[in-house]
């Protein structure tokens, strides 16, 4: 173990103390483990077990990749190495977050089909991402977004453009995981929500700073595997009890719900068409350019085995979110009228993101009950898993070795700085969703979606598509495009008037993505065509290079071999 | 490497790939936006038509299938994209690129 190992592992030591200081009581907490709230208190030692199952096993494989992760290629990327199938598994396991199982389950048991909406409209970004991103994706890219940009485009402004908005996607994005698995692992496992926080942030800088991409994908394996056979199971349970009838099953929810039939129909979610147009573009648009998704894209061999992760992603989690179909529904019909998931005001314990867990007990008992708890935190920890190596990339490939050592860092500088800024965004994530603990976080997932669609889908897009897209075009279309996005988030209705409590929003709509995704891409074209300098001149030429290797894939970043 | 690109840009075969390519993206991604965008704009303005029963005697509505289509249209539309790449461009470019990297 070397010196940056050494200052790791300390930092990680250190963490889990603060751990144990954090909690009441370390023995309190360790009995809470083992005790379900939602079981009236009784032991859950299935859970329990199933849940140090998990992280036993992620933990071992941690150890086995961290003795394979040497160079900044298997840090980032795993070498290169990951099968599309593999890839499209553990792509699958970036996408679903808890917002996928807990989240839609407990939207279709508040509101009936306007759950189901958070179910159809983001998948719209697979067939697209497969139709106008992968091939070139990989063909292009080596480790980050960013690469791609500056394949042809100005080194230094580009990666703070792209890298700086990555930042400010993944922080984004951590905190809404981080609240929520605080807020569902205290409802799981009766442990407090500081200790929660705590636990995530450690397991999620052992496996990242450590095991790199390679134990960030099987983490990310094991959750897809597990999300997917667990809610597979509920699904069946689910309809057995109807002889497999899903007339039977939308009855039986019909009936329990007191929207009655008003729960098979759009309800008012989004109320006017520009918020509809503008919510599909931002989950659309921003769904097909997340950057701790595309990153995946690097840790196939080449074009061939992008697009079969692509397939493969898009198969399970379309089938996933069929399978929602039924769960959402299945918790209406079994978990509503249920007085053992009711409190006396005849509200369901732990809220509606209780709705999936509770259905799971209503059907497989303990067992299944365990069993889905410890899919929930599995899922929970890949997914922010994935976004810490793609904060940790942006930080060490983008800023630290391109920008500030001009990519002249030696490969075991940029390894160590990896491992540092792993750190850093585990202890940040703890700190953030500490901060955040017990707020409406809602509105903060329309930021990084924002970003996405905002930022990298136009960005991304042009330089892959458009010949005279120009270094200068790009940073002003960027950095404009991203205050539009954030500014109309803040002055619209949720920032402005919900939170800050004024009187009227000053921009009417929730989803700015359609107005700042337009200021983006006319910017872009506007400042490019005019922009006649001679670093323009020579970017213009650079393009047919750019575009034979994006078909080809002539030139692309290989694998490692090992 | 720069010269291998030159040949491949040279080559009239490519660019024709490329469209071929490029064609059944694009078209792919506009049936793929047009139902989502549909399935949207019912949502918003149609409501009422999502909200009938598929036929007497259930509550299921058109809006579930709907959903339930958009999905599996999204499905089997990236599967034609990875049939047809599979099946004709990947051969057609590594025979390009083949030709280009042995030329002089």
């Amino acid at each position: 173990m070397n010196r940056q190992d050494t200052f790791v592992t300390i930092a990680t030591l250190a963490l889990l103390g603060f751990a144990g200081t954090a909690s009441a009581s370390i023995g309190e907490a360790i009995h809470n483990m083992f005790t379900l709230p939602a079981n009236t208190g009784a032991i859950n030692a299935k859970a329990v077990s199933m849940f140090f199952g998990f992280v036993l096993i992620s933990l071992s494989i941690t150890v086995w990749a961290a003795k394979r992760t040497k160079s900044t290629s298997d840090f980032y990327t795993a070498g290169g190495n990951i099968g599309g199938f593999q890839n499209g598994l553990a792509i699958c396991g970036d996408w679903c977050s808890s917002a996928a199982l807990m989240g839609v389950a407990a939207l279709i048991y508040s509101t009936g089909f306007d759950g189901l909406i958070y179910s159809v409209v983001p998948f719209g970004a697979w067939p697209l991402m497969m139709f106008l991103l992968a091939d070139r994706l990989r063909n292009l890219g080596k480790y980050t977004l960013a690469d791609i940009v500056s394949l042809r485009l100005a080194r230094v402004p580009i990666r703070t453009l792209v890298a700086g908005a990555s930042l400010a996607f993944v922080v984004g994005y951590l905190i809404v995981q981080m609240v929520g698995a605080g807020t569902l692992i205290s409802n799981l496992f009766g442990l407090n929500y500081e200790m929660a926080q705590v636990i995530i942030g450690v397991l999620i800088v052992l496996y990242v700073a450590f095991g790199g991409m390679i134990a960030t994908t099987y983490v990310q394996l094991i959750k897809a595997v597990l999300l997917l056979s667990g809610a597979t199971f509920i699904v069946v349970a689910v309809l057995a009890k109807f002889g497999f009838s899903l007339n039977g099953l939308y009855q039986a929810a019909v009936d329990n719900h007191p929207l009655k039939t008003g729960v098979m129909q759009p309800g008012g979610l989004l109320p006017d068409p520009v918020n509809a147009i503008s919510c599909g573009v931002m989950l659309i648009f921003g769904g097909a350019a997340m950057p701790h998704v595309l990153m995946r894209f690097f840790t196939v061999p080449d074009a061939k085995e992008a697009r079969r992760s692509v397939a493969w992603a898009a198969t399970f989690i379309g089938y996933f979110y069929l399978l929602t179909f039924v769960i959402g529904y299945g918790a209406i019909a079994f978990v509503m009228k249920n007085p053992d998931f009711l409190d006396a005001n005849g509200i369901i314990i732990g809220g509606p993101n209780m709705a999936a867990i509770h259905l799971s007990e209503a059907m497989g008992g303990d067992l299944l009950l365990g069993f889905i708890a410890a899919v929930a935190f599995a899922t929970i920890v890949a997914v922010v898993a994935g976004l810490t190596i793609a904060g940790a990339s942006a930080i060490s490939h983008d800023i630290y070795a391109n920008i500030f050592r001009h990519g002249k860092a030696t490969d075991a500088e940029v390894v160590k700085v990896s491992r540092i800024a792993a750190l850093g965004l585990g202890v940040l994530g703890i700190v953030l969703g500490i901060a955040f603990k017990g707020q409406n976080i809602a509105y903060l997932i329309v930021l990084p979606f924002t970003i996405s669609a905002t930022v990298f889908f136009p960005v991304l897009f042009l330089t892959m598509y458009w010949r005279r897209l120009t270094t200068t075009g790009v940073v002003v279309g960027g950095w404009l495009g991203l205050a539009t996005g954030i500014l109309l988030l803040v002055v619209g209705p949720t920032i402005w008037k919900d939170i800050l409590g004024n009187a009227a929003p000053l921009f009417p709509y929730k989803y700015p993505a359609l107005f700042s995704m337009t200021v983006t891409f006319v910017t872009m074209i506007v400042v490019s065509l005019l922009d006649k300098s001679e670093r323009a001149k020579a970017e213009l030429a650079s393009f047919d290079d750019q575009f034979v290797r994006s078909q080809t894939g002539l030139g692309a970043e290989g694998a490692v071999q090992h | 490497m720069e010269d291998i690109y030159r040949r491949i840009d040279a080559d009239p075969r490519f660019h024709a790939l490329a469209r071929a390519r490029s064609r059944l993206g694009w078209t792919l991604s506009a049936t793929v936006l047009l139902a989502y965008f549909a399935f949207i704009f019912a949502i918003a303005f149609a409501p009422d038509w999502l909200a009938q029963p598929l036929h007497a005697g259930t509550v299921v509505t058109t809006g579930i299938l709907a959903g339930v289509l958009v999905i599996v249209l999204c499905v089997s539309l990236t599967g034609v994209y990875i049939w047809q790449a599979n099946r004709r461009y990947d051969g057609q470019n590594r025979a390009i690129v083949d030709e280009a990297s042995r030329a002089p």
